[in-house]
């Protein structure tokens, strides 16, 4: 092996007195697309957020392309190459489509204030690029037509596009996807799977998701973690996940007293 | 293409205006244009913070005066502040301190702006209501300093005999430079970072932007532009005081931006003009008031009230501003379309 991309390694995150993840390890290989699940309140999202930097755990590394990202500043973690999506979609809401995904290529249009303010020939070459760039990535989601159209007037389905396009945009090797069918009905949750196996396959990605849905789970993943209260109860094939005892009685409850 | 021809169209026709405003326009007119053009400068710049960036910061006015008292200082020669400052001798610093008027206010500017710079590092620790608190301290520090250091500023009575080298080319052509370069800072990338801060910071770090940078240029441009104001309000009143300076002049700046809208530099310069120009062509109501023959004599005041009526009216029916955060010619994009 060793082609892991992403190890997490004996994280615990303590919130005061609480324990919200407690000794976790899982590693990521490269070109999987690995998922995370687990009841309400498992530590799925908190997980996600000692990734991107968001917050310090209490004890534990996180081990990006073989290099310690622990605790580096959110903005730095996207530069190493790691993008996320929200659980509750999180678009930027005075802005079109078109302005949202050049956000995500801000690092990639390097002119300066002054290059910007004096509108010297670098920031238009720059300018440009980053469009067309925005407009390839718009296509493969099939929502060019809405590049002008404020972001927030879109369907549920179509910001969901949005705000993973505007992450594709940092140009990650590592994306984060924060329950990314949740809210979508059967059809829009198929169009969705065969979007993320498109983007896996022609960005060269490895994805990281946190899902409920287990069909769409099973349909997906390679391979999963079950969490419960903040411990890993399972990791394997999502095919065994489903049969097992732990994870079974995390979902449905104890039956063994009854 | 097209785009490039009618700006400079639109930039030379400015210029014309501002030129033959100069010549052929009375002083009453023109004091009302130049009120307007250092009010334009100063709400633009402040819209730049406040509007676009969302920091609800009230700075301004501590800016202004950081830039009026630099430019004053600068301007007045040796022998006139050793006569002027009555309450004790002035710091040596402040008699060399000599400069031409151009370089005066962009002194005052970088003043302005090296303090914001500065002041960024303990301000933006806190966002929100709590930044409005933090800033509009700084802006009481700046008038007490002021104040109480009567070696460089002459204290309470202030500074009079300011060269009065601003006329309405020099106010008229900056103001000008300031709406150009806020419409460039908007359409760039480092106006879409801006923007994406106010809208939802988490997200906009999740997106490899660096907030705290974002906010600090978006303080310090806004700071320049506020100390170049400031420089040519001082060189267009001749005089200075630190009462001049206080809360007030913050809040006028952010009733027009208000009414413009939070972001839309257009809409700022459109509320400048209605608000600075409302001001003086309401003054006929402080006149005594006839009405179907009848006389009710003058009632000194009614102008404030009934301004402070047309504005509720106005805000009533534009709650997000005038031209809400759109700029004037996005409203004409979508008409073609």
């Amino acid at each position: 092996m060793g082609n892991s991309i992403l190890k997490i390694e004996n994280i615990t995150m303590q919130f005061g007195g609480v324990t919200a993840i407690k000794d976790l390890s899982f590693e990521v290989q490269k070109g999987q697309i690995y998922g995370l699940i687990g009841p309400n309140g498992a530590g799925k999202t908190t997980i996600f957020n000692i990734i991107t930097g968001n917050l310090t755990p209490t004890s534990g590394f996180v081990i990006f392309e073989n290099e310690n990202i622990t605790s580096t500043k959110p903005n730095k973690v996207v530069y190493k190459g790691i993008a996320r999506t929200f659980q509750n979609i999180r678009l930027f809401k005075s802005m079109t489509v078109l302005e949202n995904i050049l956000i995500g290529f801000d690092a990639q249009a390097n002119y300066s204030y002054f290059e910007a303010i004096l509108r010297l020939p670098r920031f238009f070459k720059k300018e440009k690029e980053i469009r067309q760039k925005a407009y390839e990535l718009m296509k493969i989601f099939g929502i060019e037509e809405f590049a002008d159209t404020n972001a927030t007037a879109l369907s549920y389905g179509n910001q969901r596009k949005v705000e993973i396009a505007r992450a594709l945009a940092t140009n990650p090797k590592l994306l984060l996807l924060d329950e990314p069918a949740a809210g979508m009905n059967p059809n829009e949750t198929a169009e969705l799977s065969d979007i993320i196996h498109k983007i896996k396959k022609d960005f060269d990605l490895t994805i990281l998701l946190i899902e409920h849905d287990m069909k769409f789970v099973n349909a997906m993943c390679d391979q999963l973690t079950v969490l419960d209260y903040g411990a890993k109860i399972f990791e394997g094939k999502p095919a065994d996940a489903i049969v097992d005892e732990k994870v079974i009685s995390a979902y449905l409850g104890d039956f063994s007293h009854a | 293409m097209k785009k490039i021809v009618r700006n400079i169209v639109l930039i030379i026709a400015t210029l014309l205006f501002i030129l033959y405003a100069q010549k052929n326009f009375d002083s009453y007119t023109l004091s009302i244009l130049n009120n307007i053009g250092i009010f334009a400068i100063l709400a633009l710049s402040y819209n730049l913070i406040n509007g676009v960036a969302g920091q609800f910061s009230l700075e301004p006015n501590g800016f202004v005066a950081i830039g009026a008292y630099f430019t004053a200082i600068l301007l007045i020669p040796a022998e006139t502040k050793v006569d002027m400052f009555a309450l004790v001798d002035p710091a040596p610093i402040i008699l060399q301190m000599k400069a031409q008027f151009l370089p005066a206010i962009v002194i005052g500017g970088i003043a302005a702006s090296l303090v914001a710079l500065l002041l960024s590092f303990p301000v933006f620790r806190v966002r929100g209501d709590y930044l409005a608190i933090v800033t509009l301290g700084f802006g009481f520090i700046i008038r007490i300093f002021a104040i109480n250091n009567p070696a460089y500023t002459n204290g309470a009575m202030g500074l009079n005999d300011i060269p009065s080298n601003a006329n309405f080319i020099w106010i008229g052509s900056i103001a000008l430079i300031t709406f150009i370069v806020m419409i460039h800072i908007i359409y760039s990338k480092f106006g879409r970072a801006m923007k994406s801060v106010r809208d939802d910071e988490d997200a906009a770090t999740a997106m490899g932007i660096n907030t705290f940078k974002m906010k600090t240029y978006a303080f310090m441009t806004s700071a320049f532009f506020e100390g170049l104001g400031g420089g040519l309000l001082a060189s267009m009143l001749t005089t200075i005081t630190p009462d001049q300076f206080s809360f007030l002049l913050t809040f006028q700046l952010l009733i027009i931006i208000v009414l413009g809208g939070l972001g839309s530099m257009s809409g700022a310069l459109i509320a400048t003009i209605l608000v600075m120009g409302g001001m003086e062509w309401l003054r006929f109501l402080d006149d005594n008031i006839v009405l179907f023959g009848k006389d009710f004599g003058a009632h000194p005041g009614t102008r404030m009230v009934v301004f402070s009526i047309i504005l509720i009216i106005m805000m009533l029916f534009a709650r997000r501003g005038i031209l809400g955060d759109k700029e004037l010619f996005d409203y004409f994009k979508k008409k073609s379309k």
